[in-house]
């Protein structure tokens, strides 16, 4: 797929764009903080329905407007088929309305799944180096744009997480006042285990399913994007889906299995649970361990290695994503800059056959010759397109 | 900003629910242009509400008396109880014209966001009702969310042992429907709770 034509109003800082786009590469040029990401991002919004860059909705929305609207016409590869429109209204404090083809939908995430994105960003070395909540939103987001009814198996599980959790805090509260008899509200804190362990074994299980399927990707990806001529040879990529259940519990994505493993595990920590007020185990508090050999990359892995990893990790999901059928928009926002000039050109290889790439610069040297393409200069709310 | 009374009015209706600040303004100068007998009839009607309309003591349901219409109706069954969230899920309820028994109203759901548990709903006052045994089946008709069915497996718990038949609403697909447009959840429940054909 690739995204044909994308409109914005009072997103971030423009107030109206109106940009054309065609297949293949096109590469955004402009000095800093000219609103080149703001254009990737907007398309990334309509992926994700988020910013890769902030986790609220107020700052893409520009200063003194009270709602952004992204639009954006998507064509299929298959060109015979009819472009599909769709549109969302941002309004921070509200639920985002959404359309597709002009009808409104009842719920913005119906729209996920008709624009897939694979984003890479300079925060992805965070990916990495960061917290796992970086890595459990990596999976999640891949999740979502691989069966887009990912989307509400993850928000029902946070919407008992956060029930659970209420519940916790003020049990612990009244435990301490009662002097330990538990107080009143322990009699429904079972009920809140079961559908807990009920939501969470269905991300889980989807999580451990899309480790599997990613991982021989991302040692593909690792190898060819860390790989040289210079020996010794790279060492290989692992990936292990780390469950705050413990190493006791066997991992396999069987969701009877699981609820049953996350309830036992819920029973024996509710003690702790109730002391500090929230919930231990659970896909909200795994992580997914990355290894290069025998020593986990977090910690261990140089600033080199540490972006081959990061950057094999979103190869990974552009090529899941591409057996799916239709190649996903590819978005490189500024990360020529970070890359050595060996991997840039690696990573200009791996990605210059994808139908669309979008590609932002502050110096178009930074992008490698071989991504030829459309050139679109970014000067404030001024697009041009380069001949 | 505006003088006072106005703003206050204002205020005062931007907390009703639904009513967002826009929509407060535009009600509050559509009653200072409104006919005073008007506005009158409708502010009678707020006070008399607020005096004249209890809780029935039976079941909970908004009622002008001690008891609802509903409670003091012989001809209603009482041995099959159907709960409910609020009293406006009795008047959904009452609609269809199916159901003879009788309701209890919970007065919400179990929501610890909202710090309400089984003590903060009307409870204890069902276990009351079923405990004289007249009651052989409990109808759990709360809403088919996260808190409702989180409420419908406590009571279902709580009750299961007093030996009285638990049900649940069946969820699934909306009649007259397209399968095509269902969400997956629904869709997902409407194959968990499929019905053998009686030919």
């Amino acid at each position: 797929m690739y995204v044909a034509h994308l409109s914005l109003v009072d997103f971030r800082s423009y107030p109206q764009v109106e940009l054309p786009l065609d297949p293949g590469v096109t590469t955004f040029v402009g000095p800093n903080g000219q609103g080149k990401t703001n254009l990737v991002e907007a398309i990334g919004y309509l992926a994700t329905l988020g910013s890769h860059r902030v986790a609220q909705d107020a700052p893409l929305v520009r200063v003194d407007a009270e709602r952004a609207i992204v639009r954006a016409s998507i064509s299929a590869t298959d060109q015979t088929a009819r472009p599909s429109l769709v549109e969302v209204e941002i309004t921070p404090g509200k639920a985002n309305r959404a359309r597709l083809n002009r009808s409104p939908v009842n719920r913005a995430r119906e729209i996920l799944g008709v624009v897939r994105t694979v984003l890479f960003a300079p925060e992805d070395l965070s990916l990495v180096k960061g917290d796992p909540g970086e890595r459990r939103r990596y999976l999640d987001e891949l999740l979502v744009a691989r069966a887009p009814r990912y989307a509400g198996v993850r928000s029902d599980y946070e919407r008992v997480l956060k029930q659970r959790n209420a519940l916790l805090k003020s049990a612990g509260t009244a435990a301490r006042s009662t002097r330990g008899s538990g107080g009143p509200d322990l009699q429904t804190l079972d009920i809140w285990d079961a559908h807990l362990a009920r939501a969470g074994a269905e991300l889980l299980a989807a999580r451990l399913e899309l480790v599997d399927a990613i991982r021989p990707l991302v040692a593909k990806a690792y190898q060819s994007v860390a790989g040289s001529e210079a020996s010794p040879a790279p060492a290989d990529a692992r990936l292990d889906y780390k469950s705050s259940m413990g190493p006791d519990v066997t991992l396999t994505p069987d969701r009877e299995h699981l609820a049953d493993a996350l309830t036992q595990a819920m029973s024996e920590l509710r003690r702790d649970e109730i002391d500090r007020g929230v919930s231990l185990v659970g896909p909200h508090r795994d992580d997914l361990v990355l290894s290069l050999g025998p020593l986990p990359a977090r910690g261990y892995a140089s600033q080199g290695e540490s972006w081959s990893l990061a950057l094999a990790l979103r190869l990974a999901s552009f090529d899941l994503l591409r057996s799916l059928g239709s190649d996903p928009v590819l978005v490189l926002d500024d990360v020529f800059a970070e890359l050595d000039t060996s991997r840039r050109e690696r990573l200009a290889e791996l990605v210059g056959t994808a139908e669309q790439v979008l590609v932002t610069a502050a110096v178009a040297d930074d992008v490698p010759e071989r991504l030829d393409g459309a050139r679109i200069d970014v000067l404030g709310n001024d697009l041009r397109r380069v001949a | 900003m505006y003088e006072g009374v106005v703003q206050g009015l204002i205020d005062e209706l931007g907390r009703l629910p639904g009513v967002g600040p826009k929509s407060a303004q535009r009600i509050a100068f559509h009653i200072l242009a409104a006919d005073p007998d008007d506005v009158h009839r409708l502010a009678t009607a707020l006070t008399e509400v607020k005096e004249k309309i209890r809780f029935c003591t039976v079941c909970g349901n908004v009622a002008e008396a001690e008891q609802c219409q509903i409670c003091r109706d012989p001809r209603r069954d009482p041995a099959i109880v159907c709960v409910v969230e609020e009293s406006k899920d009795v008047v959904a309820i009452e609609r269809t014209r199916e159901f003879r028994g009788r309701y209890h109203v919970l007065g919400g759901a179990i929501s610890p966001i909202e710090g309400i548990g089984p003590d903060e709903l009307r409870v204890k006052e069902l276990m009351t009702r079923i405990a004289d045994g007249t009651i052989t089946e409990l109808i759990i008709a709360t809403d088919p969310n996260l808190e409702g069915e989180a409420t419908a497996t406590y009571l279902a718990r709580l009750v299961q042992p007093m030996g009285l038949r638990v049900t649940r609403l069946a969820s699934g697909l909306p009649v007259g429907g397209d399968l095509e447009y269902a969400d997956e959840v629904t869709l997902g429940r409407a194959f968990e709770g499929r019905r053998q054909l009686d030919v």
